[in-house]
């Protein structure tokens, strides 16, 4: 090969130095804006960008309130919620006491518009009522739940090694185990009642949580930008929540808002098993009770059936218009 | 001066393989430092080690890393985490996923200079929006609160070179800061790094596999093959009279940057072989895949030798057009 090939880079580098030299002033011009006439250029972003000048945060409520079903789980919940909360207002007296005649049938007496059960209690007073338990142990559940689970799963699955290894180690111990049967002997050991059965369920709920916060954390530990984090010198504390944790929660709001729909489920199938706080009125007790005669009173098991599908649908819709809602990534397409 | 930084020796091992050996080189403050390879040459390691951010299973078995005072390599790991983004910064070569997707690039601007510079969140963000300036992104003020994914390739480079130079750092390695961006983009952005580094009085480790930018950007050029310095130059030398096979090749095997070639005017030529038959060979690693070998390359790693003021090559058959004797070269 011959060298003469090459001048044009000589030539290059030569330029390079006499730029040097004399500083040329043409970007320097324009110190008003940008040095490239091109970049100024409105483009489809830049204007879309304009046009939506709101906060970030409202953005994403924009984008849940615009889904019709997020909308739909949230206005369910909140009535869930009012009701919970005004139940010991309109019902003053124990839903467990015998308030009229047996049996009635929704409809049947004005003073008891959804009926009675067995004993003579109001149904409606029941449900009511029922929805104060089944929230709280839902939501405490999963509060705790998730927490322990994210803890745990972030720190595994950020550190690695022998750190990874024993915390799953203690996963898989509860993973071996049937988890509703663990469940049982937990509450059967302690003394069944709310906070019992709270601390019961999250217990058995926070490895399904750790496992994929885990998960989540080995994939994205490895994004380029969790190392240009740490090239910027950011401690282990800043890169697990402010850098990893954000890209990682859509999946575990997803799940989180399932698993309070699981623990209420939990919490009805304890208390239809008999394991429930007895001096507290649920919809998984009321259940329980009118099973046997589900043939010929099937409205006492329908009614708080219905209330525990449309609360459980409800945060499901929930989880998934947040999903949507709170990914930056996919509000973008929408 | 003292070199600002200055790399004696380097040797990057991982259990099966040595992808870095014996590397030296240094860096003064204001001046950019070239290295250029093809993939595999260990040039990104070489940058990831003066980070302090190889592989777990990557090892310094010996070698010095000297900033400043300090030798990176026995830093502990909080000394380094305070020297990085603070003294110490590095662009990455895909600025597409090397931003924090579900946060704002105001917001990461300004995160790293509350950790280094302590700062207010409100005065972080008035320095974010003067730093989204800087880097010539228009309209700061709105840009500030845009998520990556509302950004160009190129303004997303931009934004990292934001965030790097943020804390004015003393040195900056960008790691082919160019290789993911359009043409038209790269030469705007490896201006602006030049500016900065200018105003900014940093040192630059430009790594990078284009031969054009080096040409135009490149104060010092550092040649790596096989994970081994086989060249080092100044620029017009290294143009000029190419002394090693290998760098010979490489320029070779370049487009020309003239404005009316014609791929019809001649065909590139190629250096025949890949850098894999490098791994096991006891001589020159270029060996098996140079035109000029000889029997006694196989012998032994060459030496680096002194041709000329300013040079170093690896290869003891290479000849000058500008040779000078070799006794006076080595008296050197």
């Amino acid at each position: 090969m011959s060298t003469t090939d090459i001048g044009n880079f000589n030539s290059l580098a030569a330029g390079r130095q006499a730029a040097a030299e004399h500083e040329v002033p043409a970007p320097s011009a324009a110190t008003d804006g940008p040095a490239w006439s091109n970049m100024k250029a409105p483009d489809a972003r830049s204007q879309q960008s304009a046009a939506v000048v709101i906060t970030n945060g409202r953005r994403a409520l924009k984008v849940f309130l615009s889904n019709p079903n997020a909308l739909f789980g949230t206005a369910f919940l909140c009535f869930v919620i009012i009701v919970a909360l005004i139940a010991p207002i309109l019902y003053p007296d124990d839903p467990l006491s015998m308030v009229g005649r047996p049996f009635l049938w929704p409809g049947q007496n004005s003073a008891f518009p959804l009926g009675t059960d067995s004993l003579g209690r109001d149904v409606l007073a029941g449900i009511l009522h029922g929805s104060r338990i089944s929230l709280f142990v839902g939501l405490m559940a999963t509060a705790l739940g998730l927490t322990f689970g994210v803890l745990v799963g972030s720190t595994a699955g950020y550190f690695g090694g022998w750190i990874d290894d024993v915390l799953v180690r203690l996963i898989e111990i509860f993973q071996t185990l049937p988890s509703f049967v663990l469940l049982v002997v937990l509450v059967a050991i302690a003394q069944p009642s709310a906070t019992t059965v709270t601390l019961a369920i999250a217990i058995i709920s926070w490895p399904t949580v750790a496992r994929l916060t885990r998960a989540e954390f080995r994939a994205i530990r490895e994004k380029d930008y969790v190392v240009a984090a740490r090239s910027l010198g950011y401690g282990h504390a800043r890169i697990i929540f402010r850098e990893i944790l954000p890209n990682a929660l859509p999946p575990i709001i997803v799940t989180s808002s399932v698993m309070v729909a699981t623990a209420i489920l939990m919490e009805s199938a304890l208390s239809f098993m008999g394991l429930g706080d007895p001096n507290v009125v649920s919809w998984g007790s009321m259940i329980g009770t009118g099973r046997e005669l589900v043939r010929t009173a099937w409205y006492l098991t329908a009614l708080p059936g219905l209330a525990i599908v449309f609360t459980v649908l409800a945060l499901n819709l929930i989880g998934d218009g947040l999903n949507d809602a709170l990914n930056p990534r996919f509000s973008q397409d929408r | 001066m003292a070199a600002l930084l200055q790399v004696d020796n380097l040797t990057i091992r991982f259990p099966r393989a040595e992808p870095v050996r014996n590397l030296s080189f240094e860096i003064n403050q204001g001046e950019t430092l070239a290295i250029v390879g093809e993939s595999g040459s260990g040039k990104s390691l070489t940058a990831l080690a003066l980070m302090q951010l190889l592989p777990r299973a990557a090892q310094i078995p010996n070698g010095r890393i000297a900033f400043g005072e300090q030798d990176l390599t026995k830093l502990n790991a909080r000394g380094m985490r305070q020297l990085r983004g603070r003294d110490i910064a590095m662009i990455f070569q895909e600025p597409m996923t090397s931003l924090n997707p579900v946060m704002t690039i105001g917001r990461q601007i300004a995160e790293v200079l509350k950790v280094h510079e302590k700062l207010s969140s409100k005065a972080a963000r008035e320095r974010a929006i003067e730093l989204l300036k800087l880097v010539r992104i228009p309209a700061p003020e709105k840009r500030v609160d845009d998520y990556p994914h509302q950004l160009s390739g190129g303004m997303r480079q931009r934004v990292m070179i934001a965030i790097a130079v943020a804390c004015k750092p003393k040195l900056l390695i960008a790691d082919e800061p160019t290789t993911a961006l359009d043409v038209t983009i790269q030469a705007q952005v490896l201006d602006l790094l030049d500016t900065l580094r200018r105003e900014l009085q940093m040192a630059v480790v430009l790594i990078t596999h284009d031969l054009g930018v080096v040409a135009q950007w490149a104060d010092k050029v550092v040649v790596m093959y096989a994970g081994r310095k086989v060249e080092q130059a100044l620029p017009d030398d290294l143009f000029n009279d190419p002394l090693h096979p290998y760098t010979r090749g490489l320029l070779a095997a370049s487009p020309r940057l003239k404005h009316d070639f014609h791929y019809r005017d001649g065909a590139l030529t190629e250096i025949p072989g890949s850098i894999v038959s490098a791994v096991g060979e006891t001589g020159c690693p270029f060996r098996p895949r140079c035109n000029q070998a000889r029997a006694s390359c196989g012998h032994h790693v060459p030496q680096l030798i002194v041709p000329a003021a300013d040079r170093l090559v690896a290869c003891p058959f290479t000849t000058s057009s500008k040779a000078v004797p070799h006794a006076a070269a080595l008296s050197h």
